[in-house]
């Protein structure tokens, strides 16, 4: 997967060998000033005293980290234990985002071994099929899932009316919802990298394990899925991240009940706490997370690469 | 050469471009500009419309769907973008402690004196000097009738509603409103800094949550003419709406108390264009004007001079009509620090 990389060719690459690092400069700044800065002034705000009502003071504190992670009852005065209530919220973000990965996985892949084993002709359509309902903002088809999956809603009217259930199936305002939410919402950044893992696999090696007595479930196993490995595991970054900072399907499917990580984030900064500084201890801590689990697949790819 | 020849002509094009656009938009772009936060679906279109062609100004709005988001948008860098705003009593005042807000004299507005006299010398705006008076009504609930025929003059419907309704019952989102109406359920004042009271609160909120269905406030209308909830907390006239879209429902003035609120008309510090802010309150004190908010969003101005132009369907809205022996309405006060911090605790454990 060398590709075309101007900097080890330096014959052929000069002019753009000179110009490269004015022709990053872009780039550079883009990453810069919407990523670096922001994090940086996150990682600031979590470390300073909040003010009442939202705003900070400029002095240093820990009592963001302090009230993330240590509980001294509602009075604060009571001996020290530990918090659970955040931990409790981040672990319920994810068990929700971890299982929205599984099942977008476990519909995603053959989905996408399916469109990648069509004739070249068609595989547009199909992928044309997968993406058309993205292009609607995610807020209308959250909105839409909601109307879909409410009690009096289309889908508990025709298993009624096709005698399957009796009594309405109720998803709306549960964690079931959520998930559905979830699930619907990031499964084509599942299919899409799958995709164009498989489209790329050469499939006379599955002929060749097959020539040698390989069984089809072995053959999947130790030559299809290690080969397409970095795009399934590019899917599930996309689709576990976004997940666990969600806040619209908790929100609109969930309703509300239960915070999850980025409606608690979102509350510190829009709701009645006002309190910037544990809101932002808080993106620090989830940021810290991503970073295990994208540092997880550094560490996994580097030792497939090997 | 040819590089100059093109440059020059492109040059030329654009400023006959420049000078044909200019002509345009000299026709069609106003004398001046007015930009609103707002409440969301609560001021009809028609009526800014009216605004912008009387003053050849033109409008634009935001909404905002609680006090408290706006305050944060506003805190977060969006102050010397808005002229007015909407907030609600209790935001008025933190407002105006945050130094959020500029003053005008009387003088100022020539309709000042068509405010109602009850609305002038207001606890969170004494005489006036900030705000004027928008729209009030009362936050309290709507039972769908369908579902439940039992007493619903009790705050109990929320806090300890009958198995009948237990698990469909929406609450506002609304940290606020919510633990005002728990105070008058408990009979407990608001902001109370008294320890067993506020473990009371916390403990009756605990226990009500799982007989409640979901946390919503832009959505408080819809779900009771979905049929998702059969009680919706709600605020009076967006209950109204909710009937008057089909659904079955009563709106209720509690034994124990609601919750009283005003809307008002904020002039905002560093407004870019404080003229046609004031120009835009003024408007807002013009009983013709004020009413057609009235009509549309369902509650009760605060202006002389307007019950007359209201429809005969709102004059008659059980909604905006509390009954007889209905006690009065509570306003949400504004808590202290500490206080403030142990609502946020009890809040977040009610929603984690």
């Amino acid at each position: 997967m060398a590709g075309f990389n101007p900097g080890n060719n330096a014959s052929g690459g000069s002019v753009f060998a000179d110009m490269r690092h004015r022709l990053l400069m872009p780039s550079w700044i883009t990453i810069g000033v919407l990523l670096v800065i922001p994090v940086l002034l996150m990682l600031v705000y979590s470390f300073l005293t909040k003010e009442f009502r939202g705003g900070v003071i400029w002095e240093f504190s820990l009592a963001a980290y302090d009230q993330f992670f240590f509980d001294r009852g509602l009075f604060g005065d009571e001996p020290v234990k530990i918090e659970w209530t955040y931990l409790t919220i981040f672990a319920r973000s994810i068990v929700q985002a971890a299982l929205a990965t599984f099942f977008c996985l476990l519909i995603g892949f053959p989905t996408a071994y399916y469109i990648a084993t069509r004739p070249a002709s068609t595989r547009a359509f199909w992928l044309f099929m997968i993406t058309v309902p993205y292009w609607v903002n995610l807020l209308i088809r959250t909105v839409s899932m909601k109307f879909l999956i409410r009690d009096t809603g289309p889908l508990n009217h025709w298993l009624m009316q096709a005698g399957i259930l009796s009594e309405p199936l109720h998803l709306i305002n549960t964690n079931i919802a959520v998930q559905l939410g979830l699930f619907y919402s990031y499964l084509p950044f599942m299919v899409l990298p799958i995709y164009a893992s498989v489209e790329r696999f050469d499939f006379a090696l599955l002929e060749a394990a097959n020539d040698l007595y390989a069984k089809r479930w072995t053959a999947m196993r130790r030559i299809l899925i290690p080969v397409v490995k970095p795009g399934i595991i590019a899917g599930c970054i996309l689709v576990f991240v976004p997940s666990l900072g969600a806040f619209l399907a908790p929100d609109l499917l969930g309703g509300a009940k239960n915070f999850m990580i980025g409606s608690l984030i979102e509350e510190q900064f829009k709701g009645s706490a006002g309190n910037w500084p544990f809101g932002a201890a808080a993106s620090m801590i989830l940021l810290s997370l991503v970073l295990l689990v994208l540092m997880f697949y550094a560490r996994s790819d580097a030792r497939s690469a090997r | 050469m040819s590089v100059n020849m093109n440059s020059t002509r492109a040059t030329a094009l654009a400023a006959a471009m420049a000078v044909s656009l200019g002509g345009v938009s000299g026709v069609a772009q106003a004398e001046g500009s007015l930009s609103i936060y707002h409440w969301f679906e609560y001021i009809p279109q028609e009526l800014l419309d009216k605004f912008s062609a009387e003053h050849d100004v033109d409008v634009t709005m935001d909404t905002f769907d609680s006090n408290e988001s706006m305050l944060a948008a506003l805190k977060a860098g969006k102050m010397g973008s808005y002229d007015v705003a909407v907030p609600g009593d209790y935001m008025v005042e933190i407002m105006r402690g945050e130094g959020l807000l500029d003053s005008f004299e009387p003088a100022e507005l020539s309709n000042f004196n068509n405010m109602e006299d009850q609305w002038i010398d207001v606890g969170f705006d004494p005489g006036r000097k900030h705000s004027i008076p928008y729209q009030w009504g009362s936050t309290s609930f709507s039972v769908n009738r369908d579902v439940f025929d039992g007493d619903i003059r009790t705050t109990s419907i929320i806090f300890d509603p009958p198995e009948s309704l237990a698990g469909k019952i929406n609450v506002l989102d609304s940290q606020g409103e919510v633990l005002a109406l728990a105070s008058i359920h408990l009979g407990i004042p608001q902001c109370t800094q008294d320890r067993d009271q506020l473990k009371a609160l916390n403990a009756l909120l605990q226990e009500a949550k799982p007989k409640w269905a979901s946390f919503n406030s832009d959505g408080a209308k819809d779900v009771l003419v979905s049929g998702d909830a059969a009680v919706g907390m709600i605020w009076n006239g967006f209950g109204a709406k909710a009937r008057n879209e089909g659904a079955n429902i009563e709106y209720a003035y509690p034994v124990e108390g609601y919750i009283v609120w005003m809307d008002n008309v904020v002039l905002l510090k560093d407004a870019p264009n404080r003229d046609n802010a004031l120009k835009f309150m003024n408007f807002l004190l013009e009983p013709a004007n004020i009413a057609a908010v009235t009509n549309f969003a369902q509650y009760t101005a605060g202006v002389k001079g307007v019950s007359e132009l209201l429809t005969d369907e709102l004059k008659a809205s059980p909604e905006a009509n509390p009954p007889a022996d209905a006690p009065a309405g509570t306003f949400v006060q504004v808590c202290d620090e500490q206080t403030q911090t142990f609502y946020d605790q009890i809040w977040t454990n009610l929603k984690k």
